[in-house]
């Protein structure tokens, strides 16, 4: 802070003021509450307050059977349905001791990647409108919702699909559903170049990014943060490679790291990502074994007693789910690891000293979903 | 209009013996009238544009039910829905302050279009100084948003309030630098003598160092009519919509009425500085005049739906460090080329 500000607050004491931002807030992507410490418009204190969308996540997990608390996870993370379906499927999966067959992680990671870029999408509309190029958001919008229609062809559903059962898929690709979704690959890359041309050159965009809302590489890995937020500060963690579930270590893409640890280099890994997963799509399309999509699984299901944690890389980060079974039709215990809700733990430190402007820039950046916060 | 019409009226009314104020106060009526339905008609026409703009840069249709494929009413509706709507006044709010605060920001809007010359004959009043009576009532409005901001007794709006008076303290003066630049180049602060000097294409625009002024007077200009890069001051995503997250109604219609009248007029009066007002071939003076200050309006809203918005120590910063010290030596260039 300059010395002027310095000299000028031991002149004039001032108070500070507290502003509620939140639960009712265009920024805030949910009900979340943010209490803001401020002293004119620079921040110097912030209290993230959750539970405006609790829905008692974990206890409806132990209050049904394993099939039946499948929708359920939907809702955590609605923006990518489909990876919270996997982390339970795969810890259920592994209690059972089940092997899914090749066409379904293979479909799986169809369905798991079409949901990033859905996802990612959603971010950089959200993240333009949060800092008022409002354009940016139709045109990522209208992108997503060709996703959108490749759901509703294949599961019926657009957002919370609930398209993976434990041991595989529900159904196979319907006909014709490749051909679009090859279309679709070869023109989001396309529409990226135009967002970059319109939003990553713009010299307004990079000054309100650029530098704003350092989060440092270790300071992220001791909150626990993970995903893009994490590797937007040049941290090499990604669950689809240090722990490589269904079909991706036989897959070719890249990790994708940004060493400025700034609003600027999260945003840019969700931009690339969206291409590496353009990659993964098509190669999983090329390389789709024929087969069975769903395992013989019986109609209760009884894990053995014991516990399981499945984790994958949703697009916020490591998304994981224990469950505990003590060998009856319910689990005993179901615990969900949300990564917005790490992002959100380290996110007064990356506030401070930051304007109310930035405020919005800097949450847009960690991209969180209350959904799986509040859980 | 003031020369044409008002001499005979006047040696009419004198011929008749009547007391003169009598006939000066129908008049200020009439212009009064005339000048807020243009105003409003205006308004309306500047709003529908503004969303047919918007929507079409943003691949979508736009307002397309009400009055017609283009919906051309729907700006008529909203503003019949808005005069509807219920009365709010918060309950801790300062009464007085609030209600006078849109009237406060709405007139002076109003006031300065008496001095747009719509033609060498369609102006209300050319003032000797009417360059100086417009930095000067333009000036005004900021008072009212301070005052909304302070009397809707509510955080968001008192931020945006502040940040409003910041603003507009800040690109007030390269403003003003811009405009001496014109008036300099004219050698006069009478807005039909600047035209005058304009006539037969010569605008000044096109004289050497005006176009960094008028680089100058748009970049201010849409600094102080709070549009996107600089509309700090209401920043939706931050402070939901600053001074006038409180109001609701006619209230808030008054204030966005205010804030379209004024891009209406800055830009109205970018042409009549800088594009040679009414001055042009063929057309009609009027048409001209209304040519020019809507490519300035669509120029504007083209480029507040295209770029993201500024953060307050930047704005600050390109005015303080940028825009005042061009404009002083624009000022200084503008002298050399008179001499």
């Amino acid at each position: 802070m300059p010395l002027g500000n310095e000299m000028a607050r031991s002149l004039t004491p001032t108070e500070h003021v507290t502003l509620n931002m939140g639960p009712q807030h265009p920024s805030t992507h949910g009900v979340l509450r943010l209490k803001l410490e401020m002293e004119g418009e620079v921040i110097v204190g912030c209290e993230p307050v959750i539970g405006y969308l609790h829905r008692g996540m974990e206890k409806i997990g132990e209050s049904r059977t394993y099939p039946q608390f499948l929708p359920y996870t939907d809702r955590l993370d609605y923006l990518s349905s489909a990876s919270n379906n996997v982390a339970y499927v795969q810890a259920v999966e592994k209690l059972l001791g089940l092997e899914v067959p090749d066409r379904a992680k293979y479909l799986r990671v169809v369905l798991l990647e079409l949901n990033r870029i859905a996802s990612h999408l959603v971010f950089v509309a959200t993240f333009a409108n949060d800092l008022a190029a409002t354009t940016v958001f139709l045109y990522a919008i209208r992108e997503r919702e060709m996703i959108m229609d490749l759901f509703e062809m294949w599961a019926g559903a657009r957002l919370t699909q609930s398209w993976v059962r434990i041991g595989g898929v529900a159904k196979d690709l319907p006909g014709g559903f490749a051909e679009r979704a090859r279309e679709f690959c070869r023109l989001l890359p396309k529409r990226l170049d135009e967002y970059d041309r319109l939003l990553t050159g713009n010299r307004i965009f990079r000054v309100r990014t650029e530098g704003v809302g350092i989060l440092a590489p270790e300071m992220g890995v001791d909150y626990g943060c993970s995903g893009p937020t994490l590797r937007g500060s040049g941290v090499a963690f990604d669950v689809r490679r240090a722990e490589p579930y269904e079909v991706y270590e036989r897959l070719d893409f890249e990790m994708v790291t940004h060493p400025t640890c700034d609003c600027m280099g999260r945003y840019r890994v969700r931009m690339e990502e969206m291409r590496q997963s353009v990659r993964i799509i098509e190669q999983c399309l090329a390389e789709l074994p024929k087969g069975e999509v769903l395992a013989k699984v019986g109609r209760t299901v009884r894990p053995p007693a014991g516990e399981a944690y499945g984790r994958v890389e949703s697009p916020r980060g490591e998304f994981g789910c224990f469950v505990v079974s003590d060998g009856g039709p319910q689990p005993i215990r179901v615990r969900l690891r949300a990564p917005s809700f790490f992002h959100l733990g380290v996110l007064p430190q990356m506030l401070q000293g930051w304007k109310i402007g930035d405020v919005v820039a800097i949450l847009g950046s960690i991209d969180i979903v209350l959904g799986e916060v509040d859980r | 209009m003031s020369g044409g019409v008002y001499r005979p009226a006047m040696d009419w009314w004198q011929a008749h013996g009547l007391p003169v104020w009598i006939l000066d106060a129908i008049w200020m009526a009439v212009m009064a009238a005339i000048v807020t339905v243009f105003v409003l008609l205006t308004v309306l026409i500047l709003v529908w544009l503004e969303r047919k703009i918007s929507g079409d840069l943003q691949s979508r249709v736009g307002p397309n039910r009400v009055g017609g494929r283009f919906g051309l009413l729907q700006t008529a509706a909203d503003a019949l829905k808005l005069l509807m709507k219920e009365d709010l006044i918060p309950a801790g709010a300062d009464r007085i302050v609030f209600v006078l605060a849109p009237f406060l920001v709405f007139v002076p809007t109003l006031v300065v279009f008496m001095t747009l010359p719509f033609s060498d004959k369609w102006v209300v009043k050319d003032l000797n100084l009417g360059v100086l009576f417009v930095i000067a009532i333009s000036a005004i409005p900021v008072i009212g948003l301070i005052m909304a901001g302070w009397a809707s007794n509510n955080k968001y709006a008192m931020l945006g309030a502040m940040r409003a008076a910041a603003q507009s303290l800040s690109y007030e003066i390269p403003l003003v630098l811009a405009m001496v630049c014109v008036v300099v180049m004219a050698g006069s602060l009478r807005i039909g003598d600047i035209v005058e000097a304009q006539r037969g294409g010569n605008w000044f625009v096109l004289r050497f160092p005006l176009q960094f002024a008028f680089i100058l007077y748009f970049v201010t200009a849409m600094a102080e009519v709070n549009r996107v890069p600089f509309d700090l001051p209401e920043a939706e995503s931050e402070l939901v919509s600053g001074y006038h997250v409180e109001y609701s109604g006619m209230r808030f219609a008054f204030f966005f009425l205010a804030e379209f009248a004024h891009l209406f007029f800055v830009s109205a009066f970018c042409a009549t500085l800088f594009l040679g007002a009414w001055d042009g071939p063929w057309l009609p003076p009027a048409v001209w005049f209304l040519v020019k200050s809507y490519a300035v309006v669509i120029t504007i809203m083209w480029i507040r739906w295209t770029v993201p918005r500024l953060r307050i120590d930047q704005i600050m910063g390109f005015s303080w460090k940028l825009l005042v010290p061009v404009g002083l030596v624009v000022v200084l260039l503008t002298g050399l080329a008179r001499v």
